[in-house]
């Protein structure tokens, strides 16, 4: 690009032209491949799916002191109605939090959990980071891309098997390290986690699932599907007691977690116990 | 190379202390009522029962660190808080475990949520906080889910809401899910994703005491720091360091994952090293020799069977040339690749580089690239130098710790083992000319 005239390096400090000044200004609407009106139209999309969870969008705003920190838990709200977080989505979050659509764009583009294309009913996410890698992520990520892959092709990162949303179609993606490394290699799915899993093992798991059956995670509550998950991470759970108790009730206490304070339970070691009655320590007051 | 720092006495203790795992074999210890009964809700009494003054020199005499990885005094951090209340002040519980290798907190908040509940109302009191926000992983629903539950049921009990067990004083919970972004560790950029905004660093100072949350006098801790906080109220500090050393007192939860026969969490007192903490999870799988290791998560200068005695705390970890990090003990054995292992971590910080400095969204770009060319033969002996100038202009130079974090594994993966590196070389310089790092096909 050229530019003529000075520019603020080479100008004393804040006098001369500014490099703006300098430049003409381009006619982007003429030298634009896009006709002109579709170039400035504002869309505004049909926000009719969301009046559902209006409700739920202002109850979310109501736990925190300034309303914008409720944008990422809608974000989750939102793709618990369209599995993903659409035009739309992003429209309808802006007029709840009076935000731009760009403000809220740049938040749901930086994040990794919120899908610009449509999930499956399930999302599988493989962790392949080096330790889990190492153990056999890799293979088991490999094998599942073969498996629910379709005419020779291999299903590829957030590449969905069968019509996304539908019963039994499944979102495939590679995961960073998912924090159970000890457990490795895991998966989760809708982000329950299947530990200490094999190439074997995560086959039979993907077609148990578009087998429409619900196989138990070995940390988590009982499977249900990804919106479900989303609404859980926006902050809603089960409204039924019983539900309820059995989704927070599901199993954690894995062998490895565990192993360390039953090793110490089994030779009988234990920390220093409590001294007696010990007091908080005398301040001076000031 | 190292000595012991402490001369077992008769008061040495036991290779594993349990005391934040203490309750996680009782059933349905993620309950109140297995918490009440074990100790449960004791020391909040107690605290409420003290001043804000009391406690915050309680936790600076236990001398206890920070436990998401930098070690940073927490009686020291809570003091920084101003003693007014002209606005109000936030505690932000940094629960977004996702350092490659680290996976204490996760089994903490799902074993026993009501601990870090506990450390939250009295760290709010000690710090006159009466908002405290858990920024939890959103892959980690389990713990999300478990710790609302702790939430309800803690304020249904009277230990949260208004005038908690008759106080007088008042501290709300918001459990919130993060969105996936490793960056959000970072406590600036988590202070940023809380505000509901894309989670990048801020620029230091002003520190969060001074302008965090919604630019008010703001405390984050890690989930471990925060939940130890019950324990010294009970225990009392000399008794907290009965465990550790004098620097680094305390129990830890040590993350043993890996090529080990049993992997798994082991609570052990600050200071027990690689060879102790092997023992305990059964020695080397399958009996494969230890090639190298971290102390604390893929950030931390990776170690080798020459530091299997470094004692594990912070100045036992920096004294041998890495960082005591998360506790992240990730055992590697002879079958693994280290320019390898190196590249795919390196992968993982060009992932999750936020983009806001150069030197490290630039920085991890050039260096996945060059990396994925050796481990593909591809390489060239002058790439090792490439890579190590690369990483001098990242280490230092970033935003924050991310780009620092991204240096570790290659220049100590080098350090060690720069003859891995080479030997991908020279099979490369018999067969074919060296490709274009970055020019993809």
């Amino acid at each position: 690009m050229s530019s003529t005239g000075s520019t603020y390096g080479g100008s004393g400090v804040g006098a001369g032209d500014t490099h703006q000044a300098t430049v003409r200004d381009t006619d982007v609407l003429r030298v634009s491949p896009v006709p002109a009106e579709h170039l400035v139209a504002e869309y505004v999309e049909d926000l009719s799916v969301f009046d559902p969870i209006v409700g739920k969008a202002q109850a979310i705003i109501t736990r925190y002191p300034q309303s914008r920190s409720a944008l990422l838990p809608m974000l989750h709200l939102v793709q618990s109605v369209e599995g993903r977080v659409s035009q739309a989505g992003i429209q309808f979050c802006a007029a709840q939090l009076d935000l731009t659509a760009a403000e809220v764009s740049a938040v749901a583009t930086f994040y990794t959990m919120y899908k610009r294309k449509t999930c499956g009913e399930h999302l599988v996410s493989v962790c392949t980071n080096t330790l889990c890698a190492v153990l056999g992520g890799d293979d088991i990520y490999q094998a599942l891309g073969e498996h629910l892959g379709s005419d020779g092709k291999k299903l590829g990162h957030n590449e969905t098997a069968g019509e996304p949303g539908e019963p039994g179609s499944i979102t495939l993606e590679h995961a960073e390290c998912l924090a159970a490394c000890d457990l490795g290699p895991v998966i989760q799915v809708n982000y329950e986690f299947f530990d200490n899993q094999t190439p074997e093992s995560a086959v039979a798991l993907v077609d148990a699932l578009r087998a429409g059956e619900k196989p138990a995670p070995t940390r988590g509550a009982p499977l249900r599907d990804f919106r479900t998950a989303e609404l859980e991470l926006a902050g809603f759970w089960p409204e039924d007691e019983a539900d309820y108790r059995a989704s927070v009730d599901g199993p954690s206490a894995a062998v490895e977690t565990l192993r360390g304070a039953k090793l110490a339970e089994d030779r009988g070691w234990t920390a220093v116990p409590y001294p007696d009655d010990v007091p908080l320590p005398e301040v001076e007051k000031k | 190379m190292t000595e012991p720092t402490t001369a077992p006495g008769p008061n040495k203790p036991a290779p594993v202390t349990p005391v934040l795992t203490k309750r996680w074999l009782s059933p349905t210890s993620w309950s109140i009522k297995t918490y009440e009964q074990l100790e449960g809700y004791t020391a909040l009494r107690k605290a409420l029962g003290g001043t804000p003054e009391q406690l915050v020199e309680l936790v600076k005499a236990s001398g206890l660190r920070g436990r998401g990885g930098a070690g940073f005094p927490a009686g020291v951090k809570w003091s920084f808080m101003p003693p007014n209340e002209d606005k109000p002040h936030y505690l932000v519980i940094n629960a977004d475990e996702g350092e490659p290798g680290t996976c204490k907190d996760i089994p903490l908040m799902m074993a026993d949520p009501h601990s870090l509940i506990e450390g939250c109302v009295i760290a709010s009191y000690a710090m006159r906080s009466h908002h405290c926000f858990i920024y939890v992983r959103g892959e980690a629903l389990h713990c999300i889910r478990r710790l609302n539950a702790a939430v309800r049921e803690a304020k249904a009990a009277g230990y949260l809401g208004t005038n908690i067990l008759g106080s007088g004083f008042d501290l709300e919970i918001t459990v919130h899910a993060g969105a996936g972004a490793y960056i959000c560790g970072e406590e600036t950029a988590l202070l940023d994703s809380l505000e509901g905004r894309r989670g990048q660093p801020r620029l230091k100072p002003p520190f969060p005491a001074a302008a965090g949350l919604y630019a008010a006098p703001t405390t984050v801790n890690n989930v471990e720091t925060i939940a130890s906080v019950p324990f010294i109220v009970n225990g009392g500090s000399d008794w907290f360091r009965t465990m550790g050393t004098e620097k680094s007192p305390g129990p830890k939860i040590y993350s043993i994952s890996g090529h080990v026969t049993n992997p798994g969490q082991f609570e052990a007192p600050l200071g027990t090293t690689l060879r102790e903490l092997l023992e305990l999870a059964g020695g080397m799988k399958d009996g494969i020799p230890l090639k190298f290791w971290t102390p604390g998560g893929s950030s931390t200068p990776m170690f080798t069977a020459e530091h299997l005695d470094v004692p594990l705390d912070f100045e036992g970890a920096a004294g041998a040339g890495s960082m005591l990090g998360t506790t992240a003990v990730m055992v590697f054995n002879e079958t693994v690749s280290v320019p390898w292992a190196v590249m795919k971590w390196t992968q993982f910080y060009e992932h999750e580089s936020c983009g806001k400095c150069t030197p490290c969204r630039e920085g991890t770009y050039w260096l996945t690239g060059i990396l994925e060319r050796m481990v593909a033969g591809q390489g060239t002996p002058a790439d090792i130098e490439t890579l190590l100038d690369i990483c001098d202009n990242i280490l230092g130079r970033s935003f924050c710790a991310l780009g620092d974090g991204a240096v570790s594994p290659i220049t100590s993966g080098i350090k060690y083992f720069r003859d891995e590196f080479l030997a991908l070389c020279d099979q490369n310089a018999k067969t074919s000319a060296p490709a274009l790092a970055g020019a993809h096909s």
